[in-house]
């Protein structure tokens, strides 16, 4: 049987860059090819050339056995190639038929758009296809995963038999992701053949016919879900062994460092959203806080690091009362923060490295002298930093929002890990990175903990919790439902934690483990 | 292990390449400055091809002797564009060759004479850059200042009143004195408007722009009233201020170039070395480009808000006194003609760098010298001149439209962008 899409020895060379070198790609009707690399790797270039974003250097796209030329998206749409982009091109005040059949307009005589054809369109191709959706809604209502939604049936409505998926799941919570799958799945069997492009090694496995794997511009590997593991993806992916599990050894935790009492946090319209929680960090251990996004996480970390002011309670770092002190005030104290969203609050993305690197030490020794910057010291001290932290980047003046989000978390890391601190808060180090860095940024923590570090990690990635706790709090509608030691306990009975069921019964009674519910 | 140590030698290496900054920075840092200077060049020849078109279009003389043949009216056409230039050059940097002939001659005052031109457009361009300075630095620090135009009123309002009220001060006191109550005056009328978006969330764009009325009929009441001078009849002048307050012209009369050109220079290169040496600089940078970071980072927001509309408006304070203290010698209605408004303009060409400014102010402050004799010369109406002169900056502001015109490629407007920040953009 012809394949339905070829590509053939494709080659695309960018100013310095061999970003696709030579590739081989072949898709069968009706499968689900899952393409995994890191960023970087080439994946997206390799998409844009086959939805006529770029020209090929070198190579030929074949479709059902023809060789054809792609030379702009409104090409690859006409020979069935459609896109869901990472980004959404969807237009908030709009309908969701409107959205549809924006650039493809069914119209009546005299050009008045045929609203209603659109629609019964729509909520056939919905039907079909089990992507539940009311064609007559405001995109701006939607939440994301409807709206992914859209962008899915604007593609069927163009009739489009090859369906590229850009990293789907980046904006997706897990329960929608679980949803897409389904759809993917449902679509696959319909006939329609889907690349779906990933980092993440767990969607791989589920969703996968086959995967091919891509690293610098090369076509690395092809293997089937059946024959590989994480493990060995990692290993493809990056090209060298990676330690998905941190190496960890167990230590006594030392004194209190820092202490939550009672900590209550309302929203501007007195929603309470932290809800008297109590809590300690100890010198030399992780205290993870597992969680579904919003339930409170965000706003707990934002108290504790200053940035957020409380209703009522108290937070002790170091045995002195920081409740409502300044941001300055706590990291003077020999704390550091690594942010939950790095380029909103944790970078000033114009600026360059160098700048980024002293964010929150500038105006001390030694690189402020007065009021006057000593910039052969802040330079210094970037060279120094990338160099230790590993950080890819032509230089120190480059500006941090021209690097890829890895090494711009890096900087993070170099800026908050380097300084001398007792107290770390990270708040989803890792969110939206490659295997390589998520390795890499791992060890930097466990490393502090190994110091002596306290260290209050919020992740709604359960298998970072897991991974990295010494001991485990999950939370839960805005209170700390549990607290567990992360010995033992498996990874489903935290799952029913985060979901909000106590399980007083169905907890392992070994010793070692202690459940302080707060209710 | 050979190759392992090999690449240890070759990353000690560019560590010290890159420590000793030997990365061939230099070259780039040139090829950059030459594209960035390619897209204004070509900008004002555009701007000038344009106003050729409609200096030829608007001219009755041009229609007459299209009447009288074709060739003619070609000829006139060309003659017309020539003679307005040519003024407009001259009125702005003065006559090579007139130049050359009294320097030739040698006697001092008719040199003097010869580069008055470009003397004077150093003068006219004096209160552009400390405009454009305000409003570079409110854009650095994420606020869009709109009042400059009502704080260098009340610069203006405050050095005059210091200029004719204290009598007796040697000069070398007065004069500081009079620029030092205009940048007080300046900087309270912009820490207002600061001070409410930093402790009510009131917007600067609209508490200035009320800040301006407020400043303008204020100073109206004070010419009509307290600061009006005695038997000048009903108008509304202040007094002349004293001879000990003004700042000193370099040459006799008619020549006004003064000091204040250089105070001018004196005071970028001090903003410069503000906004980009100090920690105060990065902070307001910081807090400019993104709040959220700077609040991360234990900065406080409200604090450098005060600050920076305080600052901006003493400069802009400063640019009304130093032209009463140098030029007016007295304040009168009308004192304005726009400087507030059009440095948002320069500022935003310059690209919010002090140099930048400065160049754009040149820029600006020649084009409109030479447009007063071009105006003189050729006839044409000063609207004409007005609207040549919008084009010019238009193109100069709008790098996108050259581009297009002459299929360049795109230059990175890297930190272009930074004033959008302040004004609903991510704040």
């Amino acid at each position: 049987m012809t394949p339905i899409l070829e590509l053939k020895g494709i080659t695309k060379q960018f100013p310095g860059v061999l970003a696709n070198d030579n590739i081989d790609l072949r898709l069968e009707q009706g499968e689900i090819l899952a393409l995994l690399g890191e960023n970087g790797a080439g994946k997206s270039t390799l998409m844009n050339i086959l939805y006529g974003l770029y020209q090929p250097d070198q190579g030929e796209i074949w479709i059902n056995g023809q060789p054809v030329t792609i030379e702009s998206p409104s090409d690859a749409i006409k020979a069935g190639i459609g896109m869901v982009h990472q980004h959404f091109m969807l237009i908030p005040v709009f309908t969701v038929t409107e959205n549809v059949m924006l650039g493809d307009e069914v119209v009546k005589k005299a050009g008045v758009l045929d609203r209603q054809a659109a629609a019964a369109r729509v909520e056939e191709i919905s039907k079909t296809y089990g992507l539940a959706v009311d064609p007559n809604d405001y995109l701006r209502d939607l939440p994301v995963g409807v709206q992914q939604r859209v962008e899915i049936i604007k593609l069927l409505y163009r009739e489009a038999e090859i369906l590229i998926f850009d990293e789907p799941t980046a904006v997706l919570t897990p329960q929608e992701a679980d949803e897409l799958f389904l759809i993917m799945r449902s679509l696959a069997e319909r006939g329609k053949s889907i690349i779906f492009i990933t980092h993440k090694l767990r969607e791989v496995l589920e969703i996968a016919d086959r995967i091919m794997v891509i690293r610098h511009g090369k076509m690395v590997g092809e293997t089937l879900p059946s024959e590989a593991d994480k493990n060995s993806l990692a290993a493809m992916m990056v090209g060298r062994d990676v330690n998905l599990v941190v190496e960890k050894k167990y230590q006594e935790p030392g004194d209190i460092v820092l202490e939550v009492k009672d900590l209550t946090v309302v929203d501007k319209f007195q929603n309470v959203i932290v809800d008297n929680v109590s809590l300690d960090v100890r010198a030399g251990e992780i205290l993870g806080i597992a969680g579904v996004q919003g339930n409170g996480q965000t706003e707990l970390v934002e108290v504790v690091t200053g940035l957020r002011k409380m209703e009522s309670g108290s937070v002790t770092l170091f045995g002195q009362n920081i409740s409502n002190a300044s941001p300055r005030k706590i990291t003077e104290l020999g704390s550091a923060h690594i942010p939950e969203d790095r380029q909103a609050d944790g970078l000033v993305l114009p600026f360059p490295i160098a700048e980024n690197l002293v964010l929150c030490t500038y105006y001390k020794e030694p690189f402020a002298n007065g009021i006057v910057l000593r910039y052969d010291k802040i330079m210094e001290n970037a060279v120094k930093l990338i160099e230790d932290f590993d950080i890819r980047t032509p230089g120190a003046l480059t500006p941090v929002g021209s690097l890829s989000g890895g090494n711009q978390q890096k900087v993070i890391i170099a800026r908050e890990l380097s300084r001398p601190i007792q107290f770390l808060v990270a708040s989803q180090p890792t969110r939206g990175l490659d295997v390589g860095s998520i390795e890499y940024i791992h060890n930097c923590i466990v490393q502090k903990r190994d110091e002596g570090c306290a260290v209050l990690l919020v992740s709604p990635e359960l298998d970072e919790i897991m991974e990295l706790s010494d001991r485990i709090a999950v939370m839960y509608r805005g209170e700390i439902i549990a607290v567990v030691p992360n010995r033992g306990i498996t990874k489903e009975q935290i799952g029913l934690l985060m979901a909000g069921v106590l399980p007083q019964d169905e907890i392992p009674t070994d010793e070692n483990i202690v459940i302080e519910a707060t209710f | 292990m050979k190759k392992e140590e090999q690449e240890k030698i070759d990353r000690g290496k560019a560590f010290l390449r890159k420590f000793n900054k030997e990365d061939g920075d230099e070259p780039k840092e040139k090829k950059s400055f030459w594209q960035s200077i390619r897209i204004p060049a070509l900008a004002i020849l555009t701007g000038l091809l344009i106003g050729a078109i409609l200096i030829v279009l608007t001219s009755p003389r041009v229609y007459e002797a299209f009447g009288q043949g074709f060739f003619r009216g070609i000829g006139t056409a060309l003659n017309e564009v020539y003679v307005s230039y040519r003024a407009l050059f001259t009125g702005a940097f003065g006559d090579l060759g007139k130049i050359i002939k009294a320097i030739q001659s040698g006697t001092p005052h008719q040199i003097r004479v010869a580069i008055n031109p470009i003397l004077e457009s150093l003068v006219v361009s004096t209160p552009y850059i400390f405009t454009g300075l305000a409003v570079a630095l409110g854009f650095r620090a994420g606020l869009f200042n709109i009042g400059v135009e009502g704080q260098l009123f009340i610069g203006t309002a405050c050095a005059t009143f210091v200029g004719y009220s204290i009598k007796g001060l040697p000069g070398f006191i007065h004069m500081p004195l009079a620029l030092l109550a205009g940048m007080v005056g300046g900087a309270l009328w912009g820490f207002i408007p600061g001070f409410l978006k930093a402790k009510t969330g009131g917007h600067e764009v609209i508490n200035t722009i009320m800040m301006n009325y407020i400043a303008f009929r204020l100073t109206d009441w004070l010419l009509t009233g307290p600061m009006t001078r005695q038997g000048a009849g009903s108008m509304p002048v202040s007094p002349i201020i004293e001879k000990s307050a003004e700042i000193p012209q370099f040459f006799p009369s008619p020549i006004r170039f003064h000091l204040g050109f250089f105070i001018a220079l004196g005071v970028a290169w001090f903003i410069w070395w503000l906004l980009f040496k100090t920690t105060w600089g990065l902070n307001l940078r910081t807090v400019g480009t993104n709040p959220r970071a700077a609040k991360y980072a234990g900065l406080s927001t409200d604090k450098t808000t005060m600050m920076g509309m305080s600052i901006s408006g003493a400069l802009a304070g400063l640019a009304g006194a130093v032209q009463t203290l140098a030029v007016n010698r007295s304040m009168a209605i009308g004192l304005s003609s726009g400087y507030g408004f059009d440095s948002i303009a320069l500022a935003l060409i310059g690209n919010n760098h002090p140099l930048g400014v400065v160049l754009s102010s040149l820029l600006f402050g020649s084009l409109r010298n030479g447009a007063t004799r071009m105006m003189v010369v050729s006839r044409i109406p000063i609207d004409i001149v007005s609207v040549i002169q919008a084009i010019i900056l238009m193109l100069v502001a709008a790098p996108g439209i050259i581009q297009a015109i002459y299929h360049l490629k795109d230059l990175k407007t890297g930190d272009n962008k930074v004033f959008l920040s302040g004004w609903g953009g991510k704040a």
